[in-house]
């Protein structure tokens, strides 16, 4: 993904309020976000930083693309960027929401507890959407089956009954920053508790509960 | 989600009464997930194991009493049993309720928001009504992203792939012409945004990027944008040419 072609005269800093990004550091942290929703088990931080400005960011070219009409390789090559932003940018987002309806008593009940001032791993919309979906199934399954059912198994509780994102599975992984004293838990129980160091841009497959902090801090990337 | 029945542990009779199938049908529920992709609900089925269901909690809100007054706790073990078959029984209709859930919600993903009627026809209300709700949900959500519009992330489901061929001065007449074409074009820029396409039924008018439109007739080919086209592929109106 390269940066944008300057002749067009594009000019845009996909900005959060903090920290002033270029586009292609921008598209780089949309791919971070991509890849590590991709592989982790559990439905990770939301980043509604990076999707606005990603979004601003195509709804800019889609304006120079307009404007700068019949000049046809420019006009080729800024559409197919788009069209690889936009894929990178649904692929993430439906991502997310699948993990959302196949965890989705698990992410309400996360969202529940969650203290204030931690990050939460749903955006507004995410969480108006589950709420739906469990209201939804809850209603369907209500009508169709349990309001049926002798009045003592007439509740499910869905959150003992959809399972849980399987914490222990295995990632791979790159070390991004040096990491020191990462406390590993074996499977077997024959082997103690034993500490490594991850050198930065070496890789590993190691087992998700361990390194989660990490992927949401950004120390290492998922691949 | 929620974990299938399995095999049936069914076949045993209650002291003091005929031998009752206990949560065979439900386990046939369960199996018949199996063997169809989109059968019709089996409402039967569901019937038959609500109303064992009902029988068992009946026969067990007896046998309670029984127990609690006329002191038969040897009937303790049967109403556990029941207890259990009850159980089982709602795990086994619950998880097929479900995973036909999953299935329709596939289908918004796979061919939009109006589903063909061959399919409509394999739904019960209820299942339509959640279907309902969840493309309005859906919908809702993916108009909230981003400042304008929204994002339609139904859309772009494959990443970006196909030739580049050049629009101007490209007589389209023989299959064979836009191969070697295709070629030559595809070794300086893998640039794409027009796909050939066939079309496979009339559909009508269709609009593209700058405001011009084309009319889609049967066995007509046209170039269009990749991307414009993806929905219609899906749905079979269009069949993607070269790739």
């Amino acid at each position: 993904m390269t940066e944008e072609p300057d002749f067009l005269g594009q000019d845009s800093d996909g900005g959060s309020e903090e920290v002033v990004l270029t586009p292609a550091e921008l598209i780089e942290r949309l791919e971070q976000a991509w890849m590590n929703e991709k592989f982790a088990p559990e439905l990770l931080e939301s980043k509604p930083e990076i999707v606005e400005c990603v979004m601003e960011q195509l709804e800019h070219m889609e304006e120079n693309v307009r404007r700068a009409k019949r000049e046809d390789l420019k006009v080729s090559i800024h559409q197919m960027e788009m069209e690889r932003i936009r894929y990178v940018l649904s692929s993430y987002l439906r991502c997310r929401l699948m993990k959302i309806e196949k965890f989705f008593p698990h992410v309400l009940e996360k969202e529940k507890t969650r203290r204030d001032g931690e990050p939460s791993s749903l955006s507004p919309e995410e969480l108006a959407f589950t709420r739906e979906f469990m209201a939804n199934t809850e209603t369907y399954l209500k009508n169709v089956a349990l309001k049926h059912m002798p009045p003592n198994l007439q509740k499910v509780d869905l959150f003992r009954a959809v399972p849980k994102p399987d914490l222990d599975s295995y990632v791979f992984l790159r070390v991004r920053e040096r990491q020191e004293n990462i406390l590993v838990e074996p499977d077997t129980d024959e082997q103690g508790d034993y500490v490594i160091d991850l050198e930065k841009g070496s890789q590993h497959l190691i087992r998700y509960k361990t390194i989660a902090p990490l992927v949401a801090s950004g120390a290492v990337q998922l691949i | 989600m929620l974990r299938k029945g399995g095999q049936s542990r069914s076949g045993a009779s209650s002291p003091g009464q005929g031998s009752v199938l206990l949560s065979g049908t439900a386990a046939a529920l369960a199996r018949a997930l199996g063997a169809s992709a989109n059968g019709n609900p089996q409402e039967d089925g569901l019937r038959q194991v609500l109303e064992e269901m009902k029988a068992l909690y009946e026969q067990n809100q007896s046998d309670v009493n029984e127990a609690k007054s006329g002191g038969r706790s040897d009937l303790i073990p049967t109403i556990k049993f029941r207890h259990c078959s009850l159980l089982r029984n709602r795990r086994c209709t619950v998880a097929y309720l479900y995973d036909r859930l999953l299935r329709i919600r596939a289908l918004r993903w796979e061919y939009g928001s109006i589903l063909p009627n061959a399919l409509r026809f394999h739904m019960s209300a209820e299942e339509m009504e959640w279907f309902n709700n969840y493309k309005k949900s859906l919908a809702t959500y993916m108009r909230s992203l981003g400042g304008r519009e929204g994002l339609d992330i139904t859309q772009d489901m494959k990443p970006p792939k196909s030739l580049y061929i050049e629009r101007q001065g490209l007589t389209v007449s023989t299959g064979m012409n836009l191969t070697i074409i295709a070629v030559i074009s595809n070794s300086w820029a893998e640039a794409i945004h027009l796909s050939l396409v066939r079309c496979l039924k009339d559909y009508g008018e269709f609009e593209v990027d700058d405001g011009t439109s084309v009319l889609l007739k049967k066995n007509s080919q046209h170039f269009l944008p990749r991307w414009k086209c993806e929905q219609l592929i899906r749905q079979g109106v269009l069949e993607h040419i070269l790739s």
